[in-house]
């Protein structure tokens, strides 16, 4: 057997597998480890188990990269063209197609700028800084599930390292903002800090509760869990049940705040302190910081399509002929764009004010979510719970009772537009 | 409905109905009313002014020149921007004509106040938009040839007010002919009253009068 | 890092307080404007601002042209209302020389100033949710409006923003056949336009949180500070020129002056948009009611205008404040003393005193609640 009818053999094994696109890029993996074994016994070695590993991984490393840099450059033009949309413009639609080259023109725009280091900066920490920012982000996804069986990294802890990795890019925030040596690059970045220690708690308690119900740390378990229906049809996502749904807004809150999205944009509020830690940037080291942010940003919303959204369950029994992982994506992106939809719409909280309202009200409400679930727990027994009106009014009217009056006394109470009366004089 | 988070769906309304509806729009109606430059020219309205012309009447700009170099819009003109030379004749003698006439239209303001000092109807608003240049300087003072635009050109920008200017000049023309004609006449008579006399006194043959 | 080394003030700052200069380059100081800023932690603890940054000479060069000529140049102050600017210069220039003006062109100023005022008060809406970070929603829905103000302004004066409109004793020139139906026509669409925005805007939490009870003005200050225009009205105080003064046609017309009572920058928000539905009633029956007639007092010769030698102050009420010109003439051909009262320079001598204990961000939001045009401070 020559080389070329090995890899004429592994062709058509390989065409053959999109006959099956749900298990496709995992019998893909498969069949590059058959091949990889079978050409080395062409060769006449045997090939050792590390070096097998060590191909694949890094496959799945260009895999994961290809994905969510693709990911980050089509968000990069169709959040500008949703957000042109929603104030009433076409948005970019001058390179290529419909615009859609225009992360190609970006990304040259980026290369070929000068890249500027102020000349009072700390120059390795400024140069670090990007690098230290996007290494965490970029490993992030490898905990998620992509379809089922589609993780690479299948930890029995992954939330939790999902977390500990994703808290790294705030010191590269603070980096960037100290190394350039700029007042209002400090300030973006003691605002950074700020805002991670303010906005972790509520993001982890929220992730927590699923956990509790879940019974598991994993999101393979997590997203196991969420799978099959309730009332023959229904989902039983997380998300469908009072406290998930009401998790599910606080992570989502959360998320916006850890990508520093609108209105957290607190760290590199453009109308305050110009860009924040990014104010000294330019060039490539500027599109490395952008490129972090959006695949941390794709990464946490993956999270959040995992712990609340079902994960990769098809939604309704009649569209599961849908491999897995394409409803993984159809949700991320989904989350996505609901992200552009909040930063099209929303004003830009003040720093006290959004202390205030991570402390005062996204933590307790993250706690009384936890009571929901308990309550939603042992009320319906475990897993039966899904079926119980006793878990469900218990449940609902924890949340509910506590958001009215978490809320009326952190906003209402203090602000409204009805405690003004304006005089008219004829 | 006022619990707390209503005023923020509220907004999200409105702009989740701006996605929507910007797809749906008919172009330029209620929500897309951006004009795609380079492909979509503005259809400007008669009224829109950017830069001064100089209009000339007949086919050859030289001769059908209405300016005649009186120097009031370079007096009026508030950012000084007009620039004028009078013509001689062979003789050295200033004749009524331009030599030079330029607009520094970087400069320029295009507050319509030449136009309406000019007692010749001869300096108009023109309409252009596009008049950028690599240089600062030399591109973007227009001089007489770049300047002088026919009345055909201004009637196909301003029809208006490019028929009324005509109606003025022509009354204005009528109105010296008839001037002219009576001041003639006028003559005419008094000549032809002197010829009488003469004749009366001399009782000779009169030369007839020429009407002119 | 030298952050806490003093560099504006005078003195040596305390071991936690951070300078800052914000501007004149900095994206929400609404053009070339410059604020000293002490901060301790994000609390402003002193604030300076230095203006200048777009000064441009207007007053002497007023003085060194023709009477007619400063009126391009007025255009020039406040750019986003300049058709308000020419209404006050050419009322200070009636009052000096004792000039009528014809029926139909005082109710063409009226219409023209107060569409100025609307688009003014429109556009005011999304620079304010720009200051507050938000991306540039309202900003478009505004512009979106303000552009079909603009593009009837184009028809009617030739130009969009630097009209140019009016003359001594009246207006350049007439309406174009039409115009006044297309003006009701549209204007008719604009209340369902406020109502949207007040949807979007004004019961949203974050912008309430972020508007009320920030660089509250008490009524007393706001008077003692020579303040006009809405920023006055909102911190109660009713003062209207239109109604005080009742120049041009305002006496006949039927509108309501609303007025805040906290003063507050929510308040200055809100009557920004309570004073576009009042102009929206003027508007509709000023285009009702217009008379035909001539448009200019023929007996005056714009070119080679020579008043009398005098002085004399007229104003109006801008979208901005009082607007003003103080003139004197020695009975030439060129203005003697040619002085500008600008609402929005007097309207920011207070923005320290509104700042003080304030976080930074919110020094934003109270000098976009101010509404000021550098044009105008910087003359």
């Amino acid at each position: 057997m020559n080389f070329f009818a090995l890899l004429k053999d592994f062709l058509l094994q390989f065409l053959g597998l999109f006959k099956n696109l749900e298990t496709l890029p995992v019998e893909c993996m498969r069949l590059l480890r058959e091949f990889l074994t079978k050409l080395g016994e062409l060769c006449g070695i045997t090939m050792p188990q590390w070096a097998l590993d060590t191909v694949s991984a890094l496959v799945l490393i260009v895999a994961i990269l290809v994905t969510f840099l693709v990911l980050f450059a089509l968000m990069s033009v169709f959040e500008r063209k949703l957000l042109a949309r929603a104030q009433n413009r076409y948005g970019p639609n001058r390179v290529g197609p419909f615009g859609l080259f225009q992360p190609v023109a970006d990304g040259i725009k980026m290369l070929t700028k000068e890249d500027l280091v102020p000349r009072a900066a700390d120059k390795v920490v400024h140069y670090l800084a990007p690098i230290v920012m996007v290494a965490p982000a970029l490993m992030l996804p490898v905990f998620l599930p992509f379809g089922r069986g589609m993780v690479a990294v299948d930890l029995s802890v992954g939330i939790l390292a999902f977390f500990a990795l994703g808290a790294g890019t705030e010191l590269a925030v603070f980096m960037a903002g100290w190394a350039s040596n700029n007042k209002y690059s400090i300030l973006g970045a003691m605002r950074a800090i700020a805002q991670m220690i303010s906005y972790e708690l509520p993001l982890v308690t929220s992730a927590l509760v699923v956990a509790l119900v879940a019974g598991t740390l994993s999101p393979t378990g997590i997203a196991e869990a969420q799978s099959g229906y309730f009332c023959g049809f229904l989902p039983k996502w997380f998300v469908c049940t009072p406290w998930g749904f009401a998790a599910c807004v606080l992570f989502y809150i959360g998320a916006l705040s850890e990508s520093n999205r609108c209105p957290f944009d607190l760290p590199e509020g453009e109308s305050e302190i110009i860009a924040g830690h990014l104010t000294e940037y330019s060039g490539f080291k500027y599109a490395i910081f952008f490129m972090a942010e959006y695949v941390g940003m794709f990464a946490v919303n993956g999270l959040l399509v995992t712990l609340f959204l079902g994960g990769y369950n098809a939604p309704f029994p009649f569209l599961e002929w849908v491999p897995t992982w394409c409803w993984f994506f159809i949700k991320l992106w989904a989350v996505a764009l609901s992200m552009v939809w909040v930063r099209t719409t929303l004003p830009r909280f003040r720093i006290d004010q959004m202390m205030q309202f991570a402390w005062k009200f996204l933590l307790p409400m993250s706690f009384v979510t936890l009571l929901a679930a308990a309550a939603w727990y042992y009320a319906g027994q475990g897993p039966k719970a899904w079926m119980s009106p006793a878990a469900w009014s218990a449940s609902a009217l924890i949340v509910l009772l506590s958001y009215l009056l978490l809320g009326t006394f952190c906003f209402t109470r203090r602000h409204s537009a009805t405690n003004r009366r304006y005089l008219f004089s004829e | 409905m006022n619990f707390p988070g209503s005023g923020i769906i509220k907004g999200m309304a409105v702009t989740a109905l701006n996605i929507v509806g910007s797809y749906f729009d008919r172009a330029h109606a209620k929500r897309l009313i951006t004009e795609q430059y380079p492909e979509e020219r503005p259809k400007l309205a008669e009224a829109s002014r950017s830069f001064p012309f100089l209009v000339f009447d007949g086919d050859d700009p030289e001769k059908g020149i209405r300016c005649v170099a009186c120097k009031i819009c370079e007096k009026e003109c508030p950012p000084q921007c007009i620039y004028i030379v009078k013509d001689t004749d062979a003789n050295g003698k200033p004749i009524m004509r331009p030599k030079v006439f330029d607009i520094d239209i970087s400069v320029c303001m295009g507050c319509q106040i030449c136009v309406e000092s000019c007692p010749f109807e001869s300096i108009r608003m023109d309409n252009i938009y596009e008049v950028s240049g690599y240089d600062r300087f030399a591109p973007l003072v227009l001089h007489k040839p770049q300047l002088l635009k026919s009345n055909a050109y201004y009637h196909g920008i301003r029809p208006t007010e490019a028929a009324a200017t005509d109606a003025r000049i022509e009354a204005a023309r009528l109105r010296k002919e008839a001037a002219a004609k009576a001041a003639a006449a006028k003559v005419a008579a008094a000549k032809a009253a002197a010829a009488a006399k003469a004749a009366g006194e001399k009782a000779a043959e009169t030369k007839p009068t020429q009407p002119e | 890092m030298s952050a806490s080394s003093s560099n504006f003030f005078s003195g040596t700052a305390d071991a936690g307080a951070l300078e800052v200069s914000l501007g004149p380059h900095h994206p929400s100081t609404h053009g070339v404007f410059r604020m000293n800023v002490r901060m301790e932690g994000e609390t402003v603890v002193k604030l300076q601002p230095v203006f200048g940054y777009l000064h441009r000479n207007h007053e002497k060069i007023a003085e060194k042209n023709s009477w007619l000529a400063a009126m391009p140049y007025t255009d020039r102050l406040d750019y986003i209302c300049s058709g308000t600017n020419n209404w006050a210069y050419a009322v200070a220039v009636e009052k000096l020389a004792g000039i009528e003006v014809p029926e139909r062109a005082e109710y063409l100023r009226v219409i023209v100033g107060e569409m100025t005022r609307l688009q003014n008060h429109t556009a005011f809406l999304g620079f304010i949710l720009g200051d507050m970070g938000a991306w540039g929603s309202a900003l478009m829905y505004a512009f979106r409006e303000r552009e079909k103000i603009l593009d009837l302004f184009e028809e009617l004066t030739g130009a969009r923003m630097m009209l140019n409109y009016a003359r001594f004793g009246g207006v350049r020139c007439d309406t174009p056949a039409g115009w006044l139906d297309k003006a009701r026509a549209y204007l008719a669409t604009y209340p369902a336009f406020l109502d949207e925005m007040e949807q979007f805007l004004t019961g949203n939490e974050i912008l309430l949180s972020r508007l009320q009870g920030v660089g509250v003005l008490s009524a007393q200050r706001a008077i003692n500070g020579g303040l006009s225009g809405p920023v006055l009205r909102a911190s109660g105080v009713d003062y209207d020129i239109r109604k005080v003064d009742g120049y041009s046609i305002y006496p006949r017309l039927k509108f309501r002056v609303p007025r805040g009572e906290v003063g507050d920058c929510f308040d200055r928000f809100m009557l920004r948009l309570l004073e576009a539905r009042e102009s929206l009633k003027i508007l509709q029956q000023a285009l009702d009611q217009i008379p035909e007639g001539p448009v200019v007092n023929p007996a005056v010769k714009q070119r080679g205008f020579k008043p009398p030698a005098g002085e004399a102050y007229g104003r109006i009420e801008g979208p901005k404040g009082e607007l003003g010109f103080h003139l004197v003439s020695n009975g030439t051909e060129k203005p003697y003393r040619y002085h500008v009262r600008p609402p929005s320079l007097i309207n920011l001598t207070l923005l320290e005193e509104m700042c003080l204990g304030t976080k930074i961000a919110d020094v934003m939001v109270i000098l976009g609640s101010i509404d000021i045009v550098l044009g105008e401070v910087d003359r």
